[in-house]
Formats: structure tokens, sequence, C-alpha cells
């Protein structure tokens, strides 16, 4: 009989409707902004900056290498060193960026600029209700509006930033390990020295097990460590 | 399938004339093509799709390349003699190769299921009126293609039956996608990161005023005044 | 199969209708870029006479953003977010393409666990590009949205998984050259297996809304016939390919990735008309689900990407090389030329929606305005590819 085929569609189309008042699966419709389907862990946005601690200024961890600045695909990053250091959560003393801008209106939210950071200073935001009344300025965010605490870091991307903290306090405590590596050598040798040649010409002792501090952004992919297990200088030994 | 050496002496065998070279491609790849010259090119296509081994029927891609002039130095080692002694020196050579534009042309069987074999057609030069024949008759595939090339790179194809613009618009003058290609930078002003960018548009524009006056209208002066 | 020589050269007379202008008695009609039926921003300058079609001349240009410039000017790594945006529907198989061009030119390895991971999101866009195609046809047709809704309700879980995996649910930016960004969350694979379980019960209503109605056999079938001989020599390639009976599909003839591992079939259609586009994609949905059952099934834990390949300062030497895949809607080739530097010196993509609409006008010529809109549904194009 022609028209069974309609029918049957329509038999579909009954059973969906219906249907959409018991099982769950058929009324997929979230009443937002009442409620909000929860994001997932993975969720990316726009980037921000991380700072430790409360200070914005002192615990910022970029150093402005500006190597996401060059990586970014559409070139939304902008940088511009200041002149002078201040010291990193290791104490060694960085650069720190004096202009950081992101205009959100040109970046695609592609991660490029997380994967290659050497210094775990720039991450993914979850934000995305980000409307705002005009189109120029303020969608460029600048360094205190992307400025986020690491505690807002967990927050949002827990499993991501825990595993960034293990990875940091790794790097201090090998960098650690290594200061007291050096400097128990250097004491060795100056005292076989001593015992030896009678501490002529107490050059200071320089360090000689000293790691080199290894150029931000080489060859692996997630390792921060290398280019943070540079140690701090000091502790020269006092030769006899 | 054949290796492409093989292939090369069979056109030449069956179209003597044609001046064909193999083209290394040197890296993992091992894609290496074929340059066949212009006036042959339909000739050897239709060989290509038509004979019973190859039966390369499916044109799958058609690229349009823009190679600008270059200039390789080459360093030697000469003998040459200084002040009466026989010295090894090192003599810089420049060799200029002129610039020219390209078409390469992807071809696989559907029949045999085999491929890729690869193709190039070379202007002579990169002026303006290059031309390179139009291979639209043998493949339908490469019609859009071709005018996409036109398009883009500035190649006129001869046989192609309708060649205008494809993706630019029809009153559009420059080639885009060649090395050489200057961008108009009247792009809508707004103020980005990029300091010069916005500075090679505000020579566009007539300079916006801030304010239209419309605060110096207090009212009660106006009053007074009248 | 295998056109003879006689059919061959009478391909080779150009067809009476090439010509750009259009003029006559006819009715010239715009459909113009701005239409909800014609998949985005696309014109067809049409020549009607009555309400048949006699001359029909496609437009577009209107979304070209000149992808492979900027292909020119970035680095290798910095262009994978913009393949994303070439076919938006299918941002994970032109990921893939992409990644599969560069190891090509540059001879690199990719592990087993990447692999399996690659067939299975390429698999999965596969299922929700069939089922978006199909619900925007019966749009088209005129069933106002609730079989895009239907559609769309399968293709938000596909989403969803998308995003739970790579961050963004369309711009995934997921492949990198030798495997893939990052790992699987925990209960991601359990959550896909589950997903990918309950689909077939969405195939099932969607074949019992299109198979038998009446209202979609009279308007799809034969109309739109296209034959293999013109086909083949027009570059046809993907589902619209196979409907007319050319056994021609990537997956089998190159074997990239893991495909050779996996038993599946090549579902062909017999006539070459609209309805054997539409129904070829519900049987490639079919076919798509067992693959990833036999994926699910052979994955192991193992490590993601290849560590040798460096992230930045990335360059491949010199030389050129195509790879091309399997894409949703056809072949998805990139031709990637390499001078030693940074950025590739030729970055060139081919596009299947582009060369698909080939043969456009010599589908649509002699049948009604009303079958434009159902033969250019079934192409199945997206304006992010067709323009670049």
């Amino acid at each position: 009989m022609i028209g069974t085929g309609i029918l049957k569609g329509m038999a579909v189309t009954a059973r969906n409707f219906v249907g959409s008042y018991f099982d769950k699966e058929r009324l997929i419709t979230v009443q937002y902004p009442e409620e909000r389907d929860p994001l997932p862990e993975n969720y990316r946005n726009f980037p921000f900056l991380i700072h430790d601690g409360d200070d914005q200024h002192a615990g910022l961890r970029c150093v402005a290498c500006k190597i996401c600045e060059k990586e970014c695909p559409p070139q939304c990053i902008y940088i511009v060193k200041s002149d002078d250091k201040k010291p990193d959560y290791m104490g060694k003393p960085q650069f720190y960026p004096k202009v950081f801008d992101i205009d959100i209106s040109v970046c695609m939210s592609c991660q490029i600029c997380v994967e290659v950071c050497p210094f775990e200073a720039i991450k993914m935001d979850k934000d995305f209700e980000l409307s705002k009344r005009e189109r120029f300025d303020a969608l460029l965010l600048r360094k205190d509006e992307l400025s986020k605490s690491n505690e807002y870091y967990h927050k949002i991307h827990p499993i991501e930033a825990a595993a960034v903290d293990k990875n940091l306090a790794d790097a201090a405590a090998a960098a650690e390990a290594k200061k007291k590596a050096a400097a128990e050598a250097a004491a060795k040798a100056a005292a076989a020295k001593a015992a030896s040649g009678g501490g002529a010409g107490s050059f200071p002792g320089k360090l000689t097990a000293s790691p080199k501090a290894e150029i931000p952004g080489s060859t692996s992919a997630r390792a921060p460590t290398n280019s943070l297990a540079s140690s701090g200088s000091s502790s020269t030994p006092a030769s006899s | 399938m054949e290796s492409l050496e093989q292939i090369k002496a069979r056109i030449e065998a069956a179209i003597p004339e044609a001046k064909i070279e193999l083209m290394p491609n040197p890296g993992p790849a091992n894609q290496p093509s074929l340059l066949i010259d212009n006036e042959h090119a339909r000739d050897i296509a239709r060989f290509l799709r038509v004979d019973p081994a190859l039966r390369l029927d499916f044109c799958s891609n058609v690229t349009g390349i823009d190679w600008l002039d270059r200039v390789v130095k080459k360093t030697v080692k000469v003998k040459t003699v200084v002040d009466g002694q026989e010295k090894e020196l090192d003599q810089t050579t420049e060799e200029k190769t002129p610039g020219y534009l390209e078409a390469v042309y992807h071809l696989y069987s559907m029949t045999h299921k085999h491929g890729p074999v690869i193709i190039r057609l070379r202007t002579a030069d990169r002026g303006d009126g290059a031309r390179l024949p139009s291979l639209t008759p043998v493949w339908r595939s490469a019609e859009f293609q071709e005018r996409e090339i036109f398009d883009l790179y500035g190649i006129r194809f001869d046989g192609h039956l309708d060649l205008r613009r494809i993706l630019m618009w029809d009153e559009f003058q420059d080639h885009p996608m060649r090395k050489d290609y200057c961008e108009p930078d009247d792009y809508e002003w707004e103020p980005t990161p990029h300091d010069d960018v916005a500075e090679k548009a505000k020579q566009h524009y007539p300079p916006r005023p801030q304010l239209d006056g419309a605060e110096k209208i207090t009212g009660q002066e106006e009053t007074l005044k009248h | 199969m295998s056109p003879t020589v006689e059919t061959l050269e009478a391909m080779e007379r150009p067809p009476v209708t090439m010509g750009s202008r259009i003029e006559g008695e006819l009715l010239e009609v715009s459909i113009g870029p701005q239409h909800p039926s014609t998949h985005g921003v696309f014109r067809m300058n049409v020549a009607l006479e009555g309400e048949i079609v006699r001359k029909l001349k496609p437009v577009f240009g209107y979304l070209h953003r000149n992808h492979e410039k900027i292909g020119e000017n970035t680095s290798y790594l910095g262009s994978m977010p913009y393949t994303d945006r070439l076919d938006y529907f299918c941002s994970m198989t032109n990921n893939w393409a992409y990644a599969l061009s560069v190891e090509k030119l540059a001879g690199i390895e990719v592990p087993e666990r990447a692999q399996y991971l690659r067939v299975i999101l390429a698999e999965l866009t596969r299922l929700q590009n069939h089922a978006s195609l199909l619900g925007f046809l019966l749009n088209d047709m005129g069933a106002w949205g609730t079989p895009l809704m239907y559609a769309f309700r399968e293709r938000e879980k596909i989403l969803d998984l998308f995003e739970s995996l790579s961050g963004s649910r369309m711009m995934c930016d997921y492949m990198r050259f030798g495997g893939c960004r990052c790992d699987t969350p925990p209960g991601w694979m359990e959550q896909a297996k589950k997903i990918v379980d309950r689909f077939p019960r969405f195939i099932n209503e969607l074949e019992q809304l299109v198979v038998g109605n009446e209202v979609v056999i009279g308007r799809t079938q034969n109309v739109g016939v296209l034959s293999p001989e013109l086909a083949i020599n027009a570059g046809i390639t993907g589902p619209m390919l196979r409907a007319c009976g050319v056994n021609y599909d990537i997956r089998k003839v190159d074997g990239y990735g893991f495909y050779p591992r996996f038993k599946f079939r090549i579902p062909l259609g017999e006539h070459g008309d609209s309805y054997d586009r539409l129904m070829l994609r519900v049987l490639e949905m079919r076919e798509s689900l067992s693959i990833l059952q036999q994926a699910f099934a052979q994955i192991q834990p193992g490590p993601i990407v290849n560590p040798k390949v460096k992230i930045r300062a990335f360059r491949p030497p010199a030389g050129e090389a195509y790879g091309r895949i399997e894409g949703p809607k056809g072949e998805l080739g990139f031709y990637l030329i390499s001078d030693g530097g940074p950025n590739p010196y030729r970055y060139r993509v081919r596009p299947p929606s582009f060369i698909n609409l080939t043969v456009l006008e010599d589908l649509c010529l002699g049948n009604t305005v009303a079958d434009v809109m159902v033969i250019l549904g079934s192409v199945d194009i997206v304006m992010g590819e067709v323009d670049r």
C-alpha cells in the first residue's frame, strides 16, 4: 500500500517524541544558563599566565623567552622583555615580561604556546563566557588580566596541575641534589689539594661540576626539567 | 607498477620527439617525477591514460608552483699558481637558475589501483605571458584545478574551454599565490598588538575625530548668547 | 568496469554546455550565496527553461582565505591548527592527512597505539559526518529539521568524546608528526565503546525513516545519475564514486595507517543516483562501526608519539611528498615541497569537495530546480574545503 514508508517514518518520530518524556537519552536539551553541563578536564579556551603564591609580579613563572610568541601560528602574542631581573621560584634571577599581550580576537586556542613553553608558565583557561561590549581594546588581554594563581590552575585542571607541580618539584629536587653533589666534590677536591700541595693559590673554588644551563626550548617535547636544572651559583667551599 | 625509468623509456618509444627528464626527489618520500615538454604534453598524457599496462585514468591533483630565480653557490678547490707556488684555493662560482612556473600532475589508476605517476610541466619564465597546454581534454578533473592555477599563479592553459578566475572575484588583478605578491594594506582598522599593521592601515583613512564636538554644547551659553 | 578506448575517445569531445556566458530566452537565476540549503556560501548561476535547468555554473570563492599561502608562511607545526578549519566537520581526518604527508616527507614512524587511536578517531569522524550529511539532506528535502536533530543528537555524543580527549569539539588539533598530542583520559575508552555499541540503534531508526519513505524515493531515485566513466575521468572520489559502482577506497588501495589489520567491506552502489549516494553513506556508517569494534579490541597501552621528533625547529629534509587519506568526503591529499627550512616551500591541499563539484553541471542538466538542491546535498560539500 502506498504510504507505508511514510507511516513507518512517522512511527519513528512518534517514538522519539513520546520517549523524550520518559527516556533521559532522548531529551537532550540543557536549560542553559540555569543548568550547565560539566566541562571535561581537558577542555581549553584561551591561554593565561600562572603565578605562584599571591604576588602577581613576584611569582610570575614567565621569563619572557619569547618562544610562545614565535611559535604562535596567528601571532597574537606580543611580549616586551624587561630590563632588570627578578628571582624565579628556584632563586635564580631571570628576566620577566614588561608587556605581555594576547589578542583574543585573533587567538585560535590551538594550544601550541602551552606545548612549547619550557617553564610551565602559560596554560589554557576554561572560561568561555567572555562577551565584551566593544571589539578592540576589550579583546586585548594584558599581563595583569592574564596572570592567575596556581590555585586557580589547580581548580580548573586538577590532574594536569598536579602533574606540573610534580615536574617542577622534581626539577627543584634534582637541582638541589646536583648542587650538593657538586659542593661535596669541590670540597673533596679542595681537601685533597690541601693535603697534597699545601693550599697554594687559593683560587675560589669554582664549581667544576656545575651543570650547564641548557638553552630553553631544547629538543624534548615535555621536559621543563632540563632547562630548570641549572643550579644556582654560590657556596664556594673555603679552601684552607 | 613499472619503475619510472621503464615508463620513460616506453613513452619515448611511443612518442619519439618527446623530451622527458627524470627528476629525482631527494628525501625519504621516494616520489620522483617526470618533466615533460610542452608541445607533446597532451600526447604523452593521452598515452599514459590509454596504455593498457598503465591505464592512469585518475588525475588526482594538479598543483601550481612558483620557483623564484635561484642562485646556487658552488665552492670548488682549484689549483692555482700564487707567488710561484702551487696552492689549492677555493673558488666560488655562482650559478643563476632563472625562475619559472610549474604545474605538477599526480596520476593514479583506478582500474589497476596503482600510482602515483607524477608529471611536471614548466613555463619558460615567470613573466605575464606564461602559457602551458591544458590537460583538461584528457582528464576532466583538471578543469577546476587548472582554473585555480590560472587564478592564483597566472599560468594560461591553452585548450581549456572555460579559463576564468575561480576563487578570486573576476575583476581582481593580481595573482595571490605568487611569491612576490604584495598584500593590500587597507585592512579594517583595529588596534592590534603589532603596531606596524595599525600604522600601515592608518595611512589609508582620514584621521578619526575622537569627539564629534557634541560635548561642547552646554545649552546655557547658547541661550545667553542669543 | 574498465572503460574501453572508444568511450575514452568519446569523452574527449568537450561537452556542449561549457562556456561562461549564459544568454538567450532562458531565465537566469542566481541561487545565491545566501541560501539555507547550499551548504555554506555557495552560488550557482542557473539558466532555467520553465523549471528545467539548461545551464548551471557554480561560483565559489566567498570563503577563500588563501590557506596555502598561510601554510607557506607558517611552520609545519603551526599549520596543523589551520588544517582543522579546512573541512570543519572532520577536523581529525584533516589533521591525519597532513600528519601523514609530513611523515612521508620526513620519514617518521608512528607507534602502534597512536595508529590505533588515529583509526578510531577517523572512523568516529566518518560516523558523525555521514550522520550530519543525512540530516542536512533530509532537511533540504523538506523534513523541517527533525531528522537533522536526530543526527545531531548522535553527533553531539561523538563531539563530547573529542572534547574530553583533545580539548575542543570541532577544532581538535590533535595529531602531531609521529603520533598524537596526548593520551586518552581515564574512562575515555569505555565511554567510546558505549557510544559505539548504542550507535546501531540510531542507524536502524534512520533507515526506518529514510529507506522506505516514498517522498525520499521519489525525490532521489534517478535524480543526478552519474556514469562511472565520467566519475573516474572527472576525479570524483569518496562515497560519490562508490555509488556509481567503482570499487576505489584509499583505505584498501593505499593501506595507510593500520587499516590492513581490520576486516571491513566496501559498499558499492549500482545506479549512481542520489538515492544510491544516500544509502551508501548509511552502509558506510555500519562498516565504520565494525572497524571501531575491531580497533577497540586490538588497542593496547603504549607510547603515544615518536620521541625523536622535535616540536620546535622541525626541519624535514629537502624533497617533496604527496600523502592522501580516504576522508569522509573523498580523497583528501596534501602535497608538500620542502626546501630544508622551517616553513614548507609549497603547501597544497587536494580538496575532495572542490573536485567533486566538477560534475555538478552534468548531473543537474535536465532536472528541475528542486532536484538541484537534492543533488547538491548528495554531493556533500563543505565550503571551508572548496574555497580553502
